[in-house]
């Protein structure tokens, strides 16, 4: 067998992924999840009488310790499959980041393996965030003097 | 309304991501990181408190939304403080995302075994 005939096995068995389909449910599914946070800061301004700022916060602990839970059960991940980019864009993406690599590095001990490593992927988050709103706050000063 | 805003304006930020990953050689974390800028950047412009008023609540719950939060607690640490503030204050708005975060994943890592 040469090597244009293994090529063509290979592309034969590789799957194939529609990304029509994909870009269509991330935006579906993305979408569900925004009208469903909107629905739970509603709920929670009525049922608790929030302010708007607090409410939003809830939502979001609500949403982080969520995906925390389906990470560690095993779900987030064949969640991701169907979902697509729709639950790794919101704020469920970061918490799923930080939980898995905690619990990857598990058996390497606590500050070995969970200290160092459960920033590997949110750290980026962190890292670019701050550094890009340092320097627009410093130019929007600069502008403003 | 606010349902159909915070749908579209969701969806429509998951949707640029998966075409980004499925078109390019990025990851998640290339484009998560990228979105986090853009949040600050909308942020600078005045643009995301106007989704928010429109979106509602959907408008936080993505990504873009940390890197906004991070900008305007800069700058209002500067109005407070000066440059001092900028440090001082600088995380303060998002530290209930990074805290529950940190909070339930160890809680999760000491109670759960990993799953393959």
């Amino acid at each position: 067998m040469n090597k244009k005939q293994y090529e063509k096995i290979v592309k034969k068995h590789t799957p194939k992924e529609d990304r029509f389909i994909n870009a269509l449910s991330a935006f579906i599914f993305g979408g569900l999840l925004g009208v469903l946070a909107e629905a739970i800061t509603k709920l929670l301004r009525v049922i608790f009488n929030l302010t708007v700022l607090d409410a939003t916060v809830w939502m979001m602990i609500v949403f982080i310790f969520t995906a925390c839970l389906l990470t560690a059960l095993g779900v987030f991940d064949k969640l991701t499959t169907f979902f697509k980019a729709a639950i790794i864009i919101p704020i469920t993406g970061f918490a799923h980041s930080v939980t898995s690599a905690a619990l990857d590095y598990k058996q390497d001990g606590l500050i070995q393996g969970v200290g160092s490593n459960c920033f590997k992927m949110a750290g980026s988050v962190i890292l670019y965030g701050v550094i890009s709103a340092f320097i627009l706050v410093i130019i929007g000063v600069i502008i403003n003097v | 309304m606010t349902y159909l805003y915070a749908f579209l304006f969701v969806g429509l930020l998951c949707l640029i991501a998966q075409v980004i990953i499925d078109n390019t050689c990025l990851t998640f974390g290339h484009v998560t990181s990228m979105f986090v800028v853009l949040g600050a950047i909308l942020g600078f412009f005045d643009i995301y408190d106007k989704i928010i008023e429109f979106a509602g609540a959907g408008a936080s719950l993505p990504i873009t939304s940390f890197g906004n939060l991070l900008y305007h607690a800069g700058l209002d640490g500067y109005l407070q403080n000066g440059i001092l503030g900028i440090f001082q204050n600088m995380l303060s708005t998002t530290s209930a995302g990074i805290t529950a975060t940190v909070v339930f994943a160890f809680l999760m890592t000491l109670i759960f075994k990993p799953k393959d």
